[in-house]
C-alpha cells in the first residue's frame, strides 16, 4: 500500500500538478462566471491502485450519520452495504446495530395500515423527508440532493489540454474535489455582491449563492480514532464516503482492471510474435 | 510423453501450413510454410497464443454467466419474521418468504392427535423434509411441527406443492390438510402427502423462534 | 461469400451436410482462404475491430435488459441496481456504455481510412453506401440507448433531439407529439426508445452482413488502391489477415480497458447521475462526443429549419462522395493535394466537435460556421475540382511492386503480367 501510494505521488502528482495549471489557463466557460476551480486532493481512491481508506470511509460515514443525513437522502444506500468488501467495511453486527437504530416503515399489515419496525440489513437508509416537496418546504425552496450518486453527478470544466492529460492520468476525482472545496468554500461575500434572501455566499458553488448554510464547523463530530476534528478532515472524510456511495465497486473494478490489463498486454505480445511469425515470408 | 506432444502439434501446424500452400499450388511462392522445419518454437508460440485467447475468451464469458445468479438485493432479502400472536388457533395464515408462499398453521389438539397417531407405515413419504433436521429424519409429527415445549401447534411449511409447484388449498382434502387443486394431490394435518402425484411431504424452511411468540423465516 | 467455394469436405457426414447446406463452405470461402491484398496496414484492422464491437455491445445488452426497468419512475433506480447489487453488474454497464464510445472511435477511424485510402470509388459505392446507413442505424442506437438510464442528460438531450423534428414546416409538431407518445418526453418515449434501441442493434447486424457480402463481391481496397492484378497480389484471409485483426483487435481492446476500468465515467456527463427531472435543464446541454460536430453545425445556423437541415445534411453527403470525388486515381497516397486536404478536413471535424462541446455564442458561433462552411466545401467543391486540377504522383503498377519497391529501395520487381484475377 505505501508504496503504490509513493510510487503514485511520485509520478503522477508533479504531473496533476502540470495539469491543473494547463487546466486553469484554459478553462474559459467556468472564468468567465467567476468560480474558481476546485484545487485537487490527495484521495487514496485515485490511480490505478486506488482504494478506499476503510477508517476514513467509516469517520466519513459517522459524519454523514450524524450532519448531512438530517437533510440529505441517500436512498440507494442498503444497511448491508456498510458491511460489505470494498467500503467501510463494518462488522456485519455492527451494520445490524446501525440498521436497528432506525424505524423503517413496512406495511401494511392485516389491519391495512402501515406501521413502523427497526430497520434492517436489507433496509434502504431511510430518507428524512417523505418527499421532494416536504424537503423543499423544510429547506426555504432548495432540495438538498439525494446524495446516491452525487460524487459522480457533479464536476468542474477541465478544459484543453488538461482534459486529454487526465485520460493518461485516470483522473477522475472532479467530483470529490468539487464537494470537498464547496464545503470549505464558505465565505463572507465579496463587496457588490447581492445575496438573495436565505442564501450563502459560497466561493466554488456555480453563482455563488448557495441555499445550504455551512453544514459543518469545527469539533462538531467526535471521532473515536483521535482525528482532527477539522472542517478540512470532516469534508475529506464525508466526500470519501460519498464516493464510496456513488462507486461502491471502485476497488474491485480497478483490481479486475489491473489483472486484465497484464493479460491483454502479455496475450498482444504474444500475438504480435506469432503475427510476425505468419507474415515471416511475405513481404507487405 | 513430451515427444509425443511435440509430435502432435508438429503435425496440426503442419496441417495448417500445407493448407495455405496447396491453396495456393503452382500459382507462386509468396506462402512459404513448412510445418516440420522447427517444429518446437514456432508451434510453442501458436499454442501459448491460442491457449491464451482460448483462456481470455473463457475468462470473459464469466460476467455473462454470472450475472444469472440472485444479486445482492435478493440474497439481502431472505428473512421474513411472524408475529404468532397474530394467528388464531386453527387458522393457516400465508406469509411470504424468498417470494414464495409459507403457510404457518396454529393446530388445534384434534389435529395434533390425528397426525400423531398416523403410523410412519402409512406415509407415502417417509422422510421428515425439515430444512431444520437431520436429511435423513424421519417424518413423525415431532419432527414435522415447531421444536420446543408448547409449540407442537406450529406447523410452518412452504405452501408449494412438491408435484408441480401449484398452492395448495388448507383445511380440505380428506386427511384435514391441504388439497392441491392442480392434480389433486392431498396432505395431512402435518403436511405430508397422503395421496399422489406429489412425491415429497410439503417442504419446511429454515426458520427460527426470536422470541415465544416470534418466528424468522430463512 | 465470393463466388464458388474450394472448400471439399472430407468427412462423408461434413459432406452430406455441405450438399444439401454449405456453410463450411461458405465460411470457408469468405473468412479462410478469401484473398487479401498482402499490403494492408493497421488501419485495416478496424473492420474486424468493429464486428468485435458490435458483438460486444449485443452481448452485454442482452443481459443488461434482464435486470434493466424501461420504467419513468424506475429507469435509474434500475440501472444503478446493476451497478451496485447485480453480480458484474458494474463491470457489464460500464463495458456497454463505454462500448458505444469504442465503437464510434472505431467507426470514425474506418471511415476517415476509407476517405483517405478512397475505398468508396467504383466499384465500391454500394460497399460504401451500406457503411453510410450503419453509420446512421448507430447514431440512432446510441442516441436511444443514452436516454434509458433516464438521468438528466438522457431526458433533455431527448427533448431536444426530438425537438429537431418540430423545425420542419406544418407536420412538425405532430411528428414530435407522436416520437414522444404525448406532450413532453416521459415514460410513453423511454419505453419505446427501449424497444428501439433493443431492436436497431440487430438491424445493424444484418446491414453489416450486407456490407461484408459488399466487400467480398468486390474486394478489398489497400493503400496502393490498385486492384490485385494477379495471386501475388494476395494472401489468403486465414491465417494472415485473421492474425492481424487479432493483434489489431487485442491493442484496441487495451484502449478500451483503460476506459472501462480507470476512467469509466470520463466519457459520460456528470449530469447524468441526476435522475430526469422535468422542471429542471442543466445548465449546458451537450450530446455525447461521438455527435458534437453535427451539434456544433446545428448551432452555428441562425435558423431552426436551416440548422436541422445542415446537420443532417452533413450526414446524407457522406453518402454522394463516391460520385462528388472527381479524381481518377483512387489512394490519397498518390494525391499530393488531396493528402492536405484530407487532414485539413479532418481538423475540421475534430474542430467542429471541440466547438459542440462549448456554449453556443460569440466566438464559438463564428467558428462554428466557417468549419461548417468548410465542412461541406471539401465535400462540394475541394473533391469534385481537385479531380480536375490534381497532378497525381505515379502510381504503382501492382501491390507486388509497390511492395517490394519499398522493401527493396526502389527497383520495381517484374510485376509479371499474369492473368488479370476474377472475383465474385
Amino acid at each position: 500500500m505505501s508504496t503504490t501510494m509513493s510510487f503514485r505521488s511520485f509520478l503522477l502528482r508533479p504531473l496533476a500538478a502540470c495539469a491543473l495549471v494547463i487546466g486553469i489557463g484554459f478553462a474559459p466557460a467556468l472564468a468567465a462566471e467567476g468560480a474558481p476551480h476546485p484545487p485537487r486532493e490527495d484521495w487514496s481512491f485515485a490511480g490505478p491502485f486506488g482504494k478506499y481508506d476503510r477508517a476514513q470511509l467509516q469517520r466519513g460515514f459517522q459524519v454523514f450519520k450524524e450532519v448531512c443525513a438530517s437533510c440529505h437522502s441517500a436512498h440507494l444506500l442498503a444497511f448491508r452495504n456498510l458491511a460489505q468488501p470494498g467500503g467501510p467495511e463494518f462488522s456485519e453486527a455492527q451494520a445490524k446495530a446501525v440498521a436497528e437504530g432506525y424505524q423503517v416503515q413496512d406495511g401494511p399489515n392485516d389491519a391495512g395500515d402501515m406501521f413502523d419496525r427497526p430497520g434492517r440489513l436489507s433496509d434502504r437508509w431511510p430518507s428524512p423527508f417523505p418527499n421532494e416537496q416536504a424537503a423543499r418546504a423544510s429547506n426555504g425552496g432548495a432540495y438538498p440532493p439525494d446524495f446516491s450518486t452525487l460524487a459522480k453527478a457533479r464536476t468542474y470544466e477541465v478544459g484543453f489540454p488538461g482534459f486529454l492529460i487526465d485520460i493518461l492520468l485516470q483522473y477522475q476525482e472532479q467530483g470529490p474535489d468539487y464537494i470537498h472545496a464547496l464545503l470549505n468554500g464558505y465565505k463572507d461575500p465579496p463587496e457588490g455582491f447581492s445575496l438573495p434572501e436565505g442564501a450563502h455566499y459560497n466561493e466554488f458553488f456555480p453563482g455563488h449563492a448557495i441555499k445550504m448554510p455551512q453544514p459543518i464547523s469545527e469539533g462538531q463530530v467526535t471521532y473515536s480514532d483521535g482525528s482532527p476534528e477539522t472542517v478540512e478532515q470532516y469534508s475529506h472524510d464525508v466526500t470519501a464516503f460519498m464516493m464510496w456511495v456513488a462507486e461502491p465497486h471502485l476497488e474491485a473494478r480497478k483490481r479486475l482492471g489491473f489483472q486484465v490489463m497484464i493479460f491483454l498486454i502479455i496475450f498482444a505480445g504474444l500475438l504480435y510474435f506469432t503475427k510476425k511469425k505468419v507474415w515471416k515470408s511475405v513481404e507487405h | 510423453m513430451f515427444a509425443r506432444r511435440e509430435a502432435w502439434f508438429g503435425a496440426k501446424a503442419t496441417a495448417w501450413g500445407s493448407a495455405a500452400v496447396i491453396r495456393h499450388k503452382g500459382k507462386g511462392t509468396i506462402v512459404a510454410t513448412s510445418g516440420t522445419a522447427e517444429p518446437t518454437r514456432r508451434d510453442f508460440l501458436y499454442l501459448a497464443t491460442g491457449a491464451m485467447g482460448a483462456v481470455g475468451a473463457a475468462a470473459l464469458a464469466w460476467p455473462f454467466i454470472s450475472q444469472l445468479q440472485p444479486d445482492a438485493s435478493v440474497l439481502a432479502m431472505s428473512s421474513t419474521e411472524v408475529d404468532l400472536t397474530q394467528v388464531a388457533e386453527g387458522q393457516i395464515v400465508t406469509v411470504k418468504w424468498r417470494g414464495k408462499p409459507v403457510f404457518v398453521w396454529n393446530r388445534t389438539p384434534e389435529d395434533i392427535a390425528k397426525a400423531k397417531a398416523t403410523e410412519l407405515s402409512a406415509l407415502m413419504d417417509p422422510v421428515a423434509r425439515n430444512a431444520n433436521l437431520a436429511p435423513d429424519a424421519p417424518a413423525t409429527d415431532e419432527n414435522r411441527a415447531a421444536e420446543g415445549a408448547g409449540r407442537e401447534k406450529w406447523l410452518v411449511v412452504i405452501g408449494i406443492c412438491t408435484h408441480l409447484g401449484c398452492v395448495p388449498i388448507g383445511h380440505s382434502g380428506e386427511y384435514d390438510g391441504w388439497f392441491c387443486p392442480c392434480h389433486g394431490s392431498e396432505y395431512d394435518s402435518a403436511g405430508r402427502v397422503r395421496r399422489g402425484p406429489a412425491p415429497e411431504n410439503l417442504a419446511i424452511p429454515p426458520y427460527k423462534f426470536v422470541s415465544d411468540t416470534k418466528i424468522s423465516i430463512g | 461469400m465470393s463466388g464458388h467455394s474450394t472448400f471439399e469436405p472430407k468427412h462423408p457426414a461434413l459432406k452430406w451436410f455441405e450438399s444439401r447446406l454449405p456453410l463450411v463452405g461458405l465460411l470457408h470461402s469468405s473468412f479462410v482462404s478469401y484473398p487479401t491484398p498482402r499490403n494492408l496496414n493497421y488501419w485495416w484492422t478496424f473492420g474486424g475491430i468493429l464486428s468485435l464491437m458490435l458483438v460486444c455491445q449485443i452481448a452485454t445488452g442482452v443481459v443488461l435488459v434482464m435486470h434493466y426497468t424501461p420504467h419513468a419512475s424506475m429507469a435509474f433506480d434500475s440501472v444503478e441496481h446493476i451497478m451496485r447489487d447485480v453480480s458484474y453488474g458494474w463491470l457489464l454497464r460500464y463495458m456497454h456504455a463505454n462500448g458505444a464510445s469504442m465503437f464510434f472511435i472505431a467507426v470514425y477511424i474506418h471511415m476517415f481510412r476509407g476517405l483517405y485510402y478512397g475505398s468508396y470509388k467504383a466499384p465500391r459505392e454500394v460497399l460504401w453506401i451500406l457503411g453510410c446507413i450503419i453509420y446512421l442505424l448507430m447514431m440512432a442506437t446510441a442516441f436511444m440507448g443514452y436516454v434509458l438510464p433516464w438521468g438528466q442528460m438522457s431526458f433533455w438531450g431527448a427533448t431536444v433531439i426530438t425537438n429537431l423534428f418540430s423545425a420542419f414546416p406544418v407536420v412538425g409538431p405532430t411528428i414530435v407529439e407522436w416520437l414522444w407518445g404525448g406532450f413532453s418526453v416521459d415514460n410513453a418515449t423511454l419505453n419505446r426508445f427501449f424497444s428501439l434501441h433493443y431492436l436497431l442493434p440487430f438491424m445493424i447486424a444484418g446491414v453489416v452482413v450486407l456490407h461484408v457480402w459488399a466487400l467480398h463481391v468486390v474486394g478489398q481496397n489497400n493503400p496502393t488502391g490498385v486492384e490485385p492484378k494477379s495471386d501475388k497480389d494476395t494472401v489468403p484471409f486465414t491465417p494472415y489477415a485473421t492474425i492481424k485483426d487479432g493483434f489489431g483487435m487485442v491493442c484496441f481492446l487495451i484502449f478500451f480497458a483503460w476506459f472501462l476500468f480507470y476512467i469509466p465515467n470520463y466519457l459520460g456527463h456528470a449530469d447524468n447521475y441526476i435522475p430526469a427531472n422535468p422542471l429542471v435543464t442543466p445548465a449546458h446541454i451537450v450530446p455525447e462526443w461521438y455527435y458534437l460536430p453535427f451539434y456544433a453545425m446545428l448551432r452555428a445556423v441562425p435558423s431552426k429549419l436551416g440548422g436541422v437541415l445542415t446537420m443532417f445534411s452533413a450526414i446524407i453527403v457522406l453518402f454522394f462522395v463516391p460520385w462528388l470525388d472527381t479524381s481518377k486515381v483512387r489512394s490519397g497516397r498518390y494525391r499530393p493535394l488531396f493528402k492536405q486536404f484530407f487532414w485539413i478536413w479532418i481538423a475540421v471535424c475534430i474542430g467542429l466537435g471541440w466547438l459542440g462541446s462549448k456554449p453556443a455564442e460569440g466566438g464559438y458561433v463564428i467558428a462554428g460556421r466557417i468549419l461548417t462552411v468548410w465542412y461541406f466545401a471539401h465535400f462540394l467543391i475541394v473533391l469534385p475540382l481537385l479531380g480536375l486540377f490534381e497532378k497525381p504522383k505515379a502510381v504503382p503498377a501492382s501491390i507486388t511492386e509497390a511492395v517490394l519497391g519499398k522493401n527493396k529501395g526502389g527497383a520495381p520487381a517484374s510485376a509479371g503480367v499474369s492473368a488479370p484475377q476474377t472475383k465474385g
